[in-house]
């Protein structure tokens, strides 16, 4: 990262009481969870338990039916004008997206432009810089990502680590406050996995405020300032990895954990 | 096409289809899998050869087949299908070429004439005015059909349900007699009598307005259900990253969603146009002087029906065909990125063909 101090200062994300529902079923029942300044949440739980779903209420992907969600003080989505929430206008949506980067299970990359393009056009169309500009640090960005020398490569002629990792540099390139990784490694072989990781272990140093979702949990032991533990709809449980991985208090808790975490770990 | 088979034989043979030699190498079980073990043990021979095989237990020499010339594999019955179809290709061409009823001095003689041309022109002008104007309009249909405003959607959807129900020589007929429908053709603010000019339809629908106004609109029918489909085949996705990036709405469809549904559109869009060039010889209807029109004209003045037509015939043919190459070099174009290396162009193929066969010849010397 070029400029953001540590400690941060900036990335305080505040969810009160979220709920949204499709259709008849309530998928968020009512989550409230706070992450720090430049800190790392993990969020894990099983399938289905509205992990994805709470990560895009966020950046207002989804809209919530109830409760809201801050970032530094900010409202995300509405205004406060007099005593009623207003909706913002799509431009405004739009301009706070730019301070929330996010990074998806299938890449999404735009796959008729090169990582280069990828990563140069939204600082170019959503801030307004110069194209030289957003194309210098673009290449700084892939050079971060270990990838300065496939620049001009096309999705499809990269592996599939390249491609997530070209991802998080495009969503570094708008200097967001916060990232948010929708189990970024579950679509990757193996042996890819790692080298994904690896970076963002190192954006967690770097003062960005991150929330991810993930199904790596020696990964999640190892990056996590804070585990939060979501079943159906719910947080059930949130605390340090420590806590959370080794001395759960709720039976739900431990039962997921001792589905999922390989033996190894446990000692 | 020799230098790819040459590619594919210079794969070193896998050692399984190797040849057997004895039925006690097959006791050995050094095969790789554990298929070819169990092959071997049944029928006792199928097992590899290649450098000897040592004694049991130890490691395998790979055998070494450098010295050994390619030989590219044979293919009689392409040969034969070729013989065969050039035969036929060669009967047509001499019938074409010796039946003096086509009577090729005439084709030859108005292929060129100044009325031909310039019926030539006409046809294209309509095919490029229409054929512009058809597939912006469409493009709007398309983003109204596939906009949240119900209004749109059925506005849209009854646009291309009117013009695609009603013959197109129907259409062009309506829009030149306009003038008697509605003699007149005013602006002004509905339901009041202020009126800021008012003209007569005769004079505004003139037979290139009612051409142009008939294709346009049947084409915005039909080219708005193509871009539809080749922007429904864009990835949801693609839509979502870009939002998340905070890139404004229309950059995402025209920087993101289009170069992507172009793909899709493409293929079909050359096919419209390739049908509208055609499809214009319709407007003779309106005695319009278009290529097909002009043609009869003047056969209707000369009596050389056959060769007259093959006059307008040879000149569709020229126009696919370069329409044709312009359709190959902008496929091209907008599979950057959807393929993982883009195919050689004709013109690179034969390049590659003549240098690779230009190395064999000097090899084999
Ligand atoms: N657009 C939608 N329409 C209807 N139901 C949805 C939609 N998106 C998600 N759901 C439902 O909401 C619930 C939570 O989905 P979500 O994707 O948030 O789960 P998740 O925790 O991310 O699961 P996973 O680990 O499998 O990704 C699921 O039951 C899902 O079927
Ligand atoms: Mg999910």
């Amino acid at each position: 990262m070029t400029a953001t101090p540590t400690p941060a200062t900036r990335g305080l994300v505040e969810i009160t009481g979220v709920r949204k529902s499709f259709g008849a079923t309530e998928v968020l029942k009512g989550v409230s969870l706070t992450v720090e300044p430049g800190g790392v949440a993990v969020i894990v739980g099983p399938s289905g338990s509205g992990k994805s779903t709470l990560l895009r209420t966020i950046n207002h992907l989804e809209k919530v039916d109830g409760g809201h969600i801050s970032i530094d003080g900010k409202l995300v989505g509405y205004e406060i004008r007099g005593q009623k929430l207003h909706e913002l206008r799509e431009k405004d949506i739009l301009k706070q997206r730019t301070e929330i980067g996010m990074v998806f299970q299938n890449f999404n990359l735009f796959p008729h432009l090169t990582a280069l393009e990828n990563v140069a056009e939204a600082p170019v169309v959503a801030q307004g810089r110069s194209k030289e500009e957003a194309r210098r640090r673009g290449l700084e960005l892939l050079d971060r990502v270990g990838l300065k020398d496939r620049a001009g490569a096309y999705p499809r002629q990269l592996s599939g680590g390249q491609q997530q990792r070209v991802a998080i540099a495009r969503a570094l390139a708008l200097d967001p406050k916060i990232l948010l990784f929708d189990e970024p490694t579950s679509a990757l072989d193996p042996e890819l996995v790692n080298e994904v990781l690896d970076v963002i272990r190192e954006l967690a140093k770097s003062g960005t405020t991150l929330i991810i979702v993930t199904h790596e949990m020696g990964f999640a032991r190892d990056v996590a300032d804070t585990v939060v533990f979501m079943d159906q709809g719910q947080i059930v449980e949130q605390g340090t990895p420590q806590q959370i991985f080794t001395n759960p208090q709720e039976p739900r808790t431990r039962s997921f954990f001792s589905k999922v975490l390989e033996p190894a770990f446990n000692i | 096409m020799s230098s790819a088979t040459s590619r594919v034989a210079q794969v070193r043979p896998a050692p399984t289809v190797e040849p057997a030699t004895t039925a006690e190498a097959g006791a050995a079980a050094a095969a790789p899998g554990q298929a070819a073990t169990e092959t071997a043990s049944v029928t006792g021979s199928n097992l590899p050869s290649g450098g000897g095989l040592p004694p049991e237990g130890t490691a395998r020499i790979a055998a070494d087949y450098s010295s050994y010339r390619v030989v590219a594999a044979k293919h009689p019955w392409r040969w034969v299908g070729t013989a065969a179809v050039a035969l036929g290709v060669l009967a047509v061409a001499w019938s074409l070429a010796t039946n003096p009823r086509w009577e090729w001095g005439v084709v030859a003689q108005w292929f060129t004439a100044q009325s031909v041309v310039n019926g030539l022109l006409e046809t294209l002008k309509l095919t490029a005015i229409s054929g512009i104007l058809g597939f912006v309009l469409g493009f709007i249909l398309a983003l109204m059909r596939l906009s949240a405003s119900p209004l749109l959607v059925s506005v849209s959807w009854t646009f291309s349900w009117i013009f695609r129900s009603t013959p197109l020589l129907v259409q062009l007929l309506l829009w030149y007699n306009l003038g008697y429908l509605y003699e007149k053709i005013s602006l002004g603010i509905p339901f009041t009598d202020v009126r800021f000019f008012e003209v007569q339809t005769t004079t505004l629908i003139s037979q290139f307005a009612a051409a142009v106004l008939g294709l346009t609109l049947n084409q915005a029918a039909y080219s708005a259900e193509i871009i539809r489909g080749g922007i429904l085949s864009v990835d949801q996705g693609q839509l979502e990253a870009a939002a998340a990036l905070g890139i404004p709405a229309w950059r995402r469809s025209t920087r993101i969603v289009l170069p992507q549904a172009m793909r899709a559109i493409l293929p079909t869009a050359f096919n419209e146009i390739i049908g509208l060039v055609k499809g214009t010889s319709i407007v003779y209807v309106l005695a319009y002087s278009e290529l097909f029109y002009t043609v009869q004209v003047i056969y209707n003045r000369t009596q050389q029906v056959l060769p007259l037509l093959l006059v307008a015939t040879l000149w569709y043919v020229v126009i696919t065909s370069v329409l044709s190459v312009f359709q190959y070099y902008i496929e091209r174009h907008y599979s950057k990125g959807a393929v993982r290396n883009l195919p050689l162009t004709p013109l690179q193929k034969a390049r590659k063909f003549f240098a690779t066969h230009a190395v064999t010849n000097r090899k084999s010397l």
